[in-house]
């Protein structure tokens, strides 16, 4: 069974097609990378598996179930959470309570128990915390704990959207170029935190545009350009397929 | 009943065109800094004060008004001197209640300078009502939209034929690339305002033969500029032109038709039931979020 | 650290409120300070709204009104007791409010203000043209404020309901904002669509938190009515929500003691300023200007930096 399926999709803006005709799918506990030069429709990708967008037309289903007509946050609590390329962060709030929207899902949201600060909110919202700085450990931000968001660099901030995304406990992670704008040390750590991820049995999808950093982590990938399938298989069949090379050397050249 | 419906038509149009021309203030300020200028009714009063004031004080009509406009630009170019230009990089909120603030300000220095009596001036060509298929009009009407036609073509001019303009509408589209092109966008910002106040001061003058002001005219007549800017879709000019004869118009046959005491609800039910179903104004740019 | 800054907070709240009559000299002041306190209760809510999640609202006075007039109309009019009235136009503001917010709280910025302000305009001239029923421009008197045969009298009385009516909603207040749904509302200001993609419902929250902070608005309204005895509908003029408004930002936003702050100088400054007469409307505005230009974070916000500025130099 797959976790994510996605059939036909197609996105349009103004006549341009960002994606167009695309269809894969995603299995659980893997890892899989979606490659493709800049522009070539893969935070769209994203956006229209999340419900940030709408598609044009095709579907898309998470477990088997149409998210046509479904709000991102629905489908956070289907168990799909992501990060994104330009960060999302609650500048306006400490790290650790970024994180603690994260597991919002899993708290008591209604506004009466929260005014009256019953015994019960204030038990869970504790545990909350403590999980979170936990989470806050697990993707390597011990030292930002007590900081403000405002306050971290953007490497750390890039870890944050990551813990956040993970204390929704979701089965499918979307991270939207997570290595983007880190230099080689941060990017080797942030390849240690999803490998980490994905042994929790969480199964991982994120966008990369640096074909290489992938390749290592990766169980499958999918080359997209100009929003079109370009190939699809392990990193060793896509690597050797020549549209990819080309793609990759007509993007760079 | 032909005939009434054109007498509607008439004021509406009159004062429509009025709603245009402070709602083209707005978006002229809006493109240049992403501010909504809450004082721009006060340029409207300030304008026709001013005039009356000194055709009061025994000075002939065309001196009153050119000098009326000098003043409302002056006061203009100082609001955004000394109000907005220190506080650019603060909230929206922050800087609603700045030009609130100067709103109020104004409305007080209006109060203290001239006084708080309702004050007029002679319509420009005598008041011989004309008779059109049944209905008066007004010659202090045809001035009305006449000038505000003659006000919104040189603007048209101004931002599409001359470098200046087209260098403001560049920086309306993207400050950095503008700024980049050495178009000084401190100076694109303080000639929005002076244009802005010019716009509101000639209302203010044309349209005070018919409506009289005080010190107070400002704040009705802003809002229902602001409500035809975002009518059209902020920042889009022929969108607040529009947007101001759409009101003006229906406030007009509201208040014919249904009551006149609802007149001044009917630009905001309307600019209600345009964003319940049109979030972005009727012109506006349907934007996707980029994340 | 954040539980005793609310714990002290409130302590210093409830101890100040008890101390300041000993320095009333006569009735007066007694009534200004409940008007302060009065408004001070309306801006703890709007501040969760504008300070906390985010969203601006120009129209809140209208809310504050309809409150007013509910409970003046159902009890002098449909003679229904002062607290059940009180309850019923909170209720029905509450729906107006839901009603209303779930289309315009997807607006955002400008749109959003411009919606809300037409609300809080309309609602006025309403107030003012359906003089069969609200007494028009001339306003409408009010019964006294009474619950099983005991009757609030007096503005002494009045100070103490309000001062403990504030003390509570600032508790409140620091509950919600310390809370799974007061951080949901925050991150609705930081990022909506990073609150929505973890599981935030950021268009409900939204609705919700514009519906407690109308119903504060209201409930305020209602026990203003009885407490002034007259009412007109100015009370719910586009100049009364902007007043609210500044107050919260003067305070400082996202602080719920920056708008109790804000509400109490703003309430004073035009009793102070009645000395300058007719350059009130001036200082007033700018007033305004000055201090949003000076202080755009707000009064307490830059207190606070500043005492913290030199415990770290010393």
């Amino acid at each position: 069974m797959s976790l994510l399926k996605v059939e036909g999709l197609s996105k349009e803006f103004g006549g341009i097609h960002a994606i167009e005709d695309l269809s894969f799918t995603i299995n659980p506990g893997t890892i899989h990378s979606i490659i493709g030069p800049n522009g070539a429709g893969k935070t769209t990708l994203f956006n229209l598996i999340t419900a940030v967008y709408t598609p044009s037309c095709g579907k898309i289903l998470f477990d088997d179930k149409d998210i046509a007509g479904k709000k991102p946050y629905e489908l956070a609590a289907m168990g799909m959470s992501r990060t994104f390329q330009n960060l999302q962060i609650f500048f306006n709030m400490p790290a650790i309570e970024n994180v603690m929207v994260g597991h919002h899902l899993h708290l008591n949201r209604r506004f009466l128990p929260s005014f009256l600060r019953l015994p019960s909110v204030i038990r869970k919202d504790r545990e909350c915390r403590d999980y979170c700085a936990s989470l806050m450990e697990f993707v390597g931000l011990a030292k930002y704990v007590t900081a403000d968001a405002a306050q971290m660099p953007y490497g750390a901030l890039k870890r944050l959207e990551i813990a956040r995304a993970l204390a929704a406990k979701p089965r499918l992670l979307l991270l939207d170029e997570p290595a983007a704008g880190l230099n080689a040390t941060e990017s080797r750590e942030i390849d240690e935190v999803i490998k980490k991820v994905a042994q929790t049995g969480v199964t991982v999808v994120l966008v990369e545009h640096d074909m290489k950093m992938v390749m290592g982590i990766s169980d499958a990938i999918l080359a997209i350009d100009y929003g079109r399938k370009l190939a699809e298989g392990t990193p060793a069949e896509v690597r050797a397929n020549p549209d990819v090379v080309a793609a990759y050397l007509g993007a760079h050249a | 009943m032909f005939a009434e419906l054109l007498q509607y038509l008439f004021a509406g149009l009159t004062s429509g065109a009025i709603y245009a021309l402070a709602g083209l203030g707005f978006a002229i300020i809006y493109n240049a800094s992403h501010v909504i200028n809450f004082a721009q009714g006060e340029f409207i009063m300030i304008g026709g004060m001013a005039t009356s004031m000194m055709v009061a004080a025994g000075l002939p009509l065309p001196l009153a008004i050119a000098l009326a406009v000098v003043v409302t630009m002056m006061v203009g170019v100082a609001l955004e001197k000394f109000a907005i230009e220190p506080a650019r990089n603060s909230d929206v909120v922050t800087i609603i209640i700045i030009t609130i603030g100067a709103s109020i300000f104004l409305r007080g220095l209006a109060q203290v300078v001239w006084d708080k009596e309702f004050h007029s001036l002679p319509a420009f060509s005598g008041e011989t009502p004309i008779n059109v298929a049944g209905a008066t009009l007004m010659p202090q009407s045809i001035w009305v939209v006449g000038i505000s036609v003659l006000v919104i073509v040189a603007l048209w001019w101004f931002f599409n034929r001359t470098l200046f303009g087209k260098a403001m509408l560049a920086t309306s589209f993207n400050r950095l690339a503008a700024q980049l092109m050495g178009i000084g966008v401190k100076k694109v910002l303080m000639v929005s305002f002076a244009l802005s106040a010019l716009l509101g001061a000639v209302g203010g003058i044309v349209v005070t033969p018919i409506t009289f002001t005080n010190y107070e005219a400002g704040i009705m007549l802003g809002l229902k500029g602001f409500s035809a800017a975002v009518l059209g879709g902020l920042g889009n000019g022929l969108g607040a032109i529009v947007g101001g004869l759409v009101v003006g118009i229906a406030e007009a046959l509201a208040s014919g038709y249904l009551s006149s005491a609802y007149k001044d609800a009917v630009a905001f039910v309307i600019i209600l039931f345009v964003l319940f179903f049109l979030p972005n104004g009727l012109f506006g740019k349907k934007g996707t979020d980029r994340v | 650290m954040w539980k005793t800054a609310r714990i002290g907070g409130l302590a210093a709240l409830a101890t100040i409120l008890a101390l300041a009559p000993l320095g009333f000299p006569n009735a007066y002041f007694y009534d200004v300070a409940v008007k302060a306190l009065f408004n001070a209760v309306v801006c703890v809510g709007l501040n969760l709204l504008i300070g906390y999640a985010g969203q601006i609202s120009l129209g809140h006075a209208g809310f504050f009104a309809l409150g007013a007039y509910g409970s003046a109309i159902l009890t002098s009019t449909y003679k229904v007791a002062p607290l059940p009235a009180m309850l019923i136009s909170a209720a029905a503001v509450g729906l107006l409010a839901y009603l209303v917010g779930r289309p315009i709280l997807k607006l955002k910025g400008h749109y959003l203000a411009m919606a809300t302000l037409g609300i809080g305009i309309i609602i006025h001239i309403v107030l003012k043209t359906e003089a069969r029923i609200t007494g028009g421009p001339d306003g409408m008197s009010v019964d006294p404020f009474s619950l099983m045969g005991f009757t609030m009298m007096g503005d002494r009385m009045w100070y103490w309901a309000a001062a403990g009516l504030l003390v509570l909603t600032v508790w409140l207040s620091l509950n919600l904002i310390d809370s799974p749904v007061g951080r949901a509302l925050r991150a609705v200001h930081g990022s909506e669509v990073g609150a929505e993609v973890v599981g935030v419902d950021t268009s409900s929250y939204k609705v919700m938190v514009f519906v407690v902070s109308a119903v504060f608005a209201s409930l305020v309204g209602s026990l203003f009515a009885h407490k002034d005895g007259f009412i007109t509908p100015d009370i719910g003029s586009f100049f009364r929500s902007v007043e609210f408004v500044v107050m919260v930002v003067l305070g400082g936003m996202a602080s719920t003691f920056g708008s109790v702050i804000g509400a109490v100088i703003l309430t004073l400054l035009p009793q102070v300023l009645t000395f300058v007469e007719d350059y009130e409307a001036m200082v007033l505005g700018g007033i305004m200007m000055g201090m949003m230009i000076f202080l755009p974070k707000g009064l307490l916000p830059a207190v606070v930096s500043q005492f913290r500025k030199r415990g770290a130099a010393r």
